[in-house]
This record gives structure tokens, C-alpha cells and sequence, in this order.
């Protein structure tokens, strides 16, 4: 069965003077899903995406954006929407204004206008001026402005910047149902809870490079040994079985009634099977740091320690 | 496997949408729409109030006429405009035009949105564009119906004393400001090329009103006429010589082709610049020593070029000579005293019956009778029909470096001494008094 691709890059390269921002990227990016981009600052991240709004020419590589080849010129093609560095708005003018603005510089209707407003969670506001909004409240319009273009593909920077939990959950709606009707979208945030809440893909880059591009289950099942914190009803048995457990080490607890042990999936599985038998509630169990950030941090170190 | 999906048409943005989205954006800042009614309101009231006071601003060109006819408030204006208002204009809307997508960070979303650099340059130029002229117009016509409601339709006397009826007026007003274009056209082109070379700084914003100001000092100083010439800004004087019989349109022509000229090049720059910018990088606005040096260099190249191809075109007698200073006094003191005679109701006589000459030195004799100054001392003869002997009066003239004098009557003073005559307009002062002339730099030519 052949798998739709929304971007197609092979062998991206691009450089600014002596610095090397992409370095040989290959990158596949499934129609209908919503792919994660992430790395420490300095990978590469802003300048792959600014390739995919067009902002910016690769050196070298091949670059297919919804099915179109892009070229030597600053373009991308229709359908292509997104921000990167923050949206771009106008502080003179309202959040309705500026929407109006994009779409008669489109040439298109402005009858979609309440809708996106509505979406993002800003009818309430629309006909203020942007000057006196918050972080969230561009990074929601941003998002409504792309809205209107209805993308096939969205490129988002940091969608979920200075947003509060309302505007996060506005933002995680909007994409997940723009995902569900068949729109890609690529986005980037140094936030792991982010991507691991929205993405089903994710790309990890280090200084220009791939180190990771696939499902983030294939990520988890490759990453090795995670700490888990475990809170359970009896601390001193529950100390007790995850020592008698194979392939379970014993973290030096935060705190007396909390335990932190090291191990793969499957050795973990054990011990809760154990703590349960033993009459014992399991109250929390939850990996210290993400599977996604234990793989980022242990990867990208991997790529800057081969530098 | 994988495929990819149906294939996506790149479309780009017209011109003239980018140019709307432009316009929009430069209405929408409460200082552009300040700047547009403050040009289309305060010009028509300063004009209104300045006629009616008795005290005139006799040190500007047609200030002393204010009183006389409505047309001469739009000429002060024009005056003004020229020194300070126009600079500092262009400086507000084409300085800021792109420096302001720097500050807002909103470069990325245009470049998105619209897909071309090339065509985001035109729409922003375009725009300022509108809005200057919208502005320039403003300044104009605000200030002519500021004088023709407090004064009226009367005739203006030309810089060589002939009358204009109120309709030459009218035209000759309106061409003074059309010319008035070209080196606001040149300041807007420089703008547009600081706004791009030189990003956030505020020197970007102010390049036009500082190279305006630079430009006017060097028309204050004792430079040589292919210099002065050379400069993008001397047509914001040159308009001078639509006010003579025969206009003198040599130094005004050339004034024109040179800020036409400088604003191509100066556009031209901008838009290399703006077009090899990389705009992945958000902290850099694109300034640097690199595009300072481009957007320098040819213009610095261009003024030397202008030098080199004015000098064979403006003579060998060119600049503020004797025989210039002579000629230009005596024509206008012979219309000025028709002028007089009129208002006197005296019997009329002709300028060739006058048939008046004039004597000037300079330094009291000792100095070289060319350059500026306001040690020239003339001496003007004529004579009249029936009458065996010929009048004389004297003149102090201040000449200034730009060609322009105003002449103060130093007796007799039954001929250009203090005294009120009277006008369709109610009472005024004798017109031989004190009067404002013209020199044309270059070569004299005959003049009636």
C-alpha cells in the first residue's frame, strides 16, 4: 500500500556562509498526520522549516512539497500555510483586519473569517487591535490566519508558545481536526509533551542531521533502560519486590514514600504484576522524563558526542 | 512504497493586491493618518492666518505678497515644504516603509503570503508612493484654497516684477509644485534604499530628512554652479524661475533630470539590495558595512558623474556675476515701477520708454563683483517720456549662493522708500521698496 507523502526531501543541504544549518536531510512526511519536529537549538529546525514555507532556497537536495518539485525560486506551492519565529501580525490592526488583509491580498472571500476566529478560541476579541494582545492570543490568530488559507499543508514554529491550558487545548483541537480531514501538518517545539500529545511522527535533528525519523512507538521500543516514579500504598514492600525483580534497579527515591527504579518496558511490567499480587494499589507510575525526551536527549548527545 | 499526493500549482500574489495590503497597512498607523490631515488641513489655515496678520513672513519667497493675493501662501508653503516638510514626510512613510516589517518581525509571513520579494518591493514602493503624493497634494492644494479663501483670486507679481493674472498664477503655482515632485521622488527613493540598507536604525528612518539637510546647507554655501546643480534637491529651488519672464527652465530642467535620476538609481539599489536579502535569518534586518557600501557607492559615483556632465552645460559665465545681477535688477525694477505708476495713478509708461540700466559693485568697490553677498550696492537708472533727466535709486541686495536676492530700496525715498500705495486689495507697501529677484546661475540669456 503506498503511503501518500506530503513532503519528500532527500538530500537537503544548506548553508549560510561557514555554518552548515542542513547537512545531507532526508525527510518524509506522511499525508494526513501530524509529524513532530524537534532538536536542541542550532539543529536546523527554523531553517528546514522556512524551506517548506519557502523562505528560504537549499543549496542542494530535492525538495517535493504536495506533489510539486520546488524549484530554484522562492516559492511553494498553493496550500502551503504556517509561521515560523512567531505569526506575523499587524499591532495596528484588529485580529478581523488582519485576517481580511490576508485574504484580500489572496484574493479571496472574507466569509471564513468568523469561522477561524471562532476556531482559535478569539471571537470575543476579533475586533481588537493586536497590539494589546497576549503571546497566545498571535500564536492563536497566527493559527487562524493559516486556517483560512485552508492548508494542505501547515508548517507551524512553536505552535503552543505562551499559550495557557485553554488556548493549548483551542490549538490541539484545531489541529487534530484539521489532521482528520486530511491535512499535514509539520510542527516543531522544544515542548515534549507537545509532540508526544499530537504527533504521530517525529523527526530528531542534531547540528543539520537526521538522528531519528519514524513513529514515535518505534522511538520508545528503541530507546533503552527509562526511570519510572512509582507511588504505591506500601513504599517499604513495593522497595522490596522491585529489588527482587530482574533487569529493576533501585534509584535513590526523591522522597521516602516515592520510589524511582530504572528498566526496559518489560522488566517494569513484571514488578507492577508483582506489586499488585502482593495486594499493594499502585497510585502513579510514570517515567521521570518522557520516553520522547530520554531519546531526544540521549540521541542528539550521541550526535554532538560524534561531532 | 510511498507516493506522493496530487501535485500543487505555486500562484503568486498580483502587484496590485500586494499594493492594497500595503496601502491598508499604511493607513492603519495612527501617525500616517495624522501626517495626512495635519497636510490637508494645517497648510489652508496657516495660509489663512498668516494673510490676515499684519506682520508678513517677507524673509520667505512670496511672503511679502500674502497680503496681495491668495496665491502666494501656496508658493510660501512650497517654500517650506521643500526645506523641511517634503524630507521629513518622505522620511515617515518610504524611510519606515520596510523597516517596519522589521520591527513587527512580519517579513516571513509577507514572504508566505505573497511568495515574491520582487513583487513585495513594488507594492511597498507603489504604496509610499501613493501616500506622498496624496500628502504633497494635501500641502498644495490645502494651501492655495487656504489663499484664495482669505486673500483671492488676485494677481502675483513674478520674481522679475511682471504681474500674473490670478489664471497664469494659477498654472504656474501648479506646475512649481508638479516640479516640486522630482526631488521628493529622489528623497522617497532614498528612503526606500535606508529603509532596506540600513533596517531598524533610526538613521534609516531619517536618511531623507538628513540628506535633505545636508543638501541644503550645501546650497548655502559658496559651491560651484555644476555642484549645486548636481544635487537631487535643487529643484526644491529651481522652481524660482517659472516666476520670471521668460522662465528661466534651464536650472530647473536640469534640477528635474538629476532627482529623477537619482530616484531611479536609488529605487534600483533598494530593490537589488531587497531582493538578494536572506530573510531565514531573523536577526539580521540586512543592514551591514557590505549593503552600506552598495547602497553608498553609486550614488556617490552618480553625484561625480552629474558634476562631469552638468560643467560643459552651464557656461562659461555661470553663477552670480555683475552683469546677471544688473540685467535681473533692472528688469524687475522697470516692471515693479509700471507696478508703482498703476498704483499711483500716474500716467502709464512702458518698459521700453523706462529703458532702465543698473549699476551694482559689491564690498563697496573693493571686492570682485561676482558671488553672494549682502554687500552688492546698486544703482538703477531710467528715464522718462518728456522728462530730459534720468531717475536714479539705490539698492542694497542680499544675494544668497542660490541665486536668490531680495533688494531693499535705500533712497530717493519718493520712489522706493517706505510708503503705502494703494491696491484692489486695500493699502500696501510701496512695491520698489523691498522686492525679492532671481539670478539665474547659468549663462545670462536675453531677457524682456
Amino acid at each position: 500500500m503506498d503511503r501518500p507523502l506530503a513532503v519528500r526531501a532527500r538530500g537537503i543541504t544548506k548553508s549560510f556562509g561557514e555554518v552548515i544549518a542542513l547537512d545531507g536531510i532526508d525527510l518524509d512526511v506522511a499525508d494526513g498526520q501530524i509529524h513532530g519536529l524537534v532538536g536542541p537549538n542550532g539543529a536546523g529546525k527554523t531553517t528546514l522549516l522556512g524551506l517548506l514555507l519557502g523562505l528560504a532556497v537549499a543549496d542542494s537536495g530535492g525538495l517535493e512539497i504536495l506533489g510539486t518539485p520546488v524549484g530554484r525560486a522562492l516559492s511553494v506551492p498553493d496550500g502551503v500555510a504556517g509561521f515560523v519565529d512567531g505569526p506575523g501580525l499587524y499591532p495596528s490592526l484588529t485580529a478581523r483586519q488582519n485576517l481580511a488583509a490576508l485574504l484580500a491580498l489572496r484574493g479571496e472571500p472574507t466569509t471564513g473569517i468568523g469561522d477561524a476566529l471562532d476556531q482559535v478560541g478569539l471571537t470575543d476579541v476579533a475586533d481588537d487591535r493586536v497590539r494589546g494582545f497576549s503571546l497566545g492570543m498571535r500564536q492563536r490568530l497566527g493559527l487562524a490566519a493559516a486556517l483560512l488559507t485552508k492548508p494542505r499543508l501547515l508548517v507551524l514554529d512553536e505552535p503552543s508558545n505562551g499559550l495557557d491550558p485553554a488556548g493549548k487545548k483551542h490549538v490541539y483541537g484545531v489541529l487534530n481536526r484539521l489532521v482528520a480531514d486530511g491535512t499535514s501538518v509539520v510542527l516543531s517545539s522544544h515542548r515534549m509533551d507537545d509532540v508526544e500529545a499530537l504527533c504521530s511522527e517525529v523527526t530528531i535533528l542534531a547540528t543539520g542531521r537526521v538522528v531519528f525519523s519514524g513513529p514515535l512507538s518505534k522511538l520508545a521500543a528503541e530507546n533503552g533502560e527509562l526511570d519510572y516514579r512509582l507511588l504505591t500504598s506500601d513504599p517499604e514492600t513495593t522497595r522490596r519486590l522491585a529489588g527482587e525483580t530482574d533487569g529493576i534497579h533501585i534509584v535513590d527515591g526523591i522522597a521516602a514514600e516515592l520510589l524511582v527504579v530504572r528498566g526496559l518496558v518489560s522488566a517494569l511490567d513484571e514488578l507492577v504484576v508483582r506489586v499488585v499480587q502482593a495486594g499493594i494499589a499502585v497510585r502513579e507510575l510514570a517515567p521521570v522524563v518522557s520516553p520522547l525526551e530520554a531519546a531526544f536527549l540521549a540521541l542528539t548527545e550521541q550526535q554532538e558526542l560524534n561531532q | 512504497m510511498t507516493a506522493i499526493v496530487a501535485p500543487a500549482v505555486a500562484r503568486r500574489v498580483s502587484v496590485a493586491r500586494g499594493y492594497r495590503f500595503e496601502l491598508v497597512k499604511l493607513v492603519s498607523q495612527w501617525r500616517i493618518r495624522v501626517i495626512v490631515v495635519a497636510c490637508w488641513l494645517a497648510p489652508a489655515a496657516f495660509v489663512a492666518v498668516v494673510s490676515q496678520q499684519s506682520s508678513l513672513p517677507a524673509d520667505t519667497l512670496f511672503g511679502r505678497w500674502m497680503h496681495a493675493t491668495g496665491w502666494a501662501g501656496a508658493l510660501v508653503m512650497l517654500g517650506f515644504a521643500g526645506m523641511w516638510a517634503l524630507p521629513l514626510l518622505t522620511s515617515l512613510v518610504a524611510g519606515d516603509v520596510f523597516a517596519a516589517e522589521d520591527r513587527l518581525g512580519t517579513w516571513r509571513h509577507l514572504l508566505v503570503a505573497v511568495r515574491s520579494p520582487r513583487r513585495i518591493f513594488v507594492s511597498k514602493a507603489l504604496a509610499s508612493l501613493t501616500v506622498i503624493l496624496l500628502l504633497v497634494a494635501g500641502l498644495a492644494l490645502s494651501s492655495a484654497v487656504g489663499g484664495l479663501v482669505a486673500v483671492g483670486n488676485q494677481p502675483l507679481i513674478g520674481l522679475d516684477g511682471h504681474l500674473l493674472t490670478g489664471g497664469d498664477a494659477a498654472g504656474k503655482v501648479l506646475l512649481a509644485w508638479l516640479c516640486a515632485l522630482a526631488p521628493t521622488l529622489a528623497l522617497a527613493a532614498i528612503g526606500l534604499l535606508g529603509s532596506v540598507v540600513l533596517g531598524r536604525s533610526p538613521i534609516g528612518l531619517l536618511l531623507p530628512a538628513l540628506v535633505a539637510l545636508a543638501m541644503q546647507l550645501a546650497q548655502q554655501l559658496p559651491l560651484p554652479v555644476a555642484v549645486r546643480l548636481a544635487l537631487p534637491g535643487y529643484a526644491f529651488i529651481a522652481w524660482n524661475g517659472l516666476f520670471t519672464s521668460p522662465a528661466q527652465l534651464g536650472p530647473l530642467l536640469i534640477g528635474i533630470a538629476v532627482s529623477l535620476v537619482w530616484a531611479a538609481l536609488a529605487t534600483t539599489l533598494a530593490y537589488l539590495l531587497f531582493v538578494r536579502r536572506d530573510f531565514t535569518n531573523s536577526t539580521s534586518d540586512g543592514s551591514g558595512r557590505r549593503a552600506i557600501t552598495a547602497g553608498l557607492l553609486p550614488l556617490v559615483v552618480l553625484f561625480g558623474i552629474t558634476i562631469a556632465a552638468v560643467t560643459p552645460a552651464i557656461g562659461s559665465d555661470a553663477g552670480i556675476t555683475q552683469t546677471k545681477v544688473q540685467q535681473s535688477l533692472a528688469i524687475e525694477f522697470a516692471h515693479l515701477y509700471r507696478l508703482q505708476t498703476k498704483q499711483l495713478n500716474r500716467p502709464d509708461v512702458t518698459e521700453a520708454q523706462l529703458n532702465t540700466t543698473a549699476e551694482c559693485t559689491k564690498g563697496g568697490g573693493q571686492d570682485a563683483t561676482v558671488g553672494p553677498g549682502n554687500d552688492w550696492r546698486c544703482v538703477v537708472t531710467w528715464h522718462l517720456p518728456d522728462v530730459a533727466a534720468a531717475g536714479t535709486a539705490i539698492y542694497q541686495l542680499d544675494v544668497s549662493a542660490d541665486g536668490r536676492y531680495s533688494a531693499d530700496g535705500d533712497g530717493p525715498k519718493e520712489v522706493n522708500g517706505y510708503f503705502q500705495v494703494r491696491t484692489p486689495t486695500g493699502d500696501a507697501p510701496n512695491p520698489l521698496w523691498q522686492f525679492d529677484g532671481n539670478v539665474e546661475l547659468l549663462s545670462a540669456s536675453p531677457k524682456g
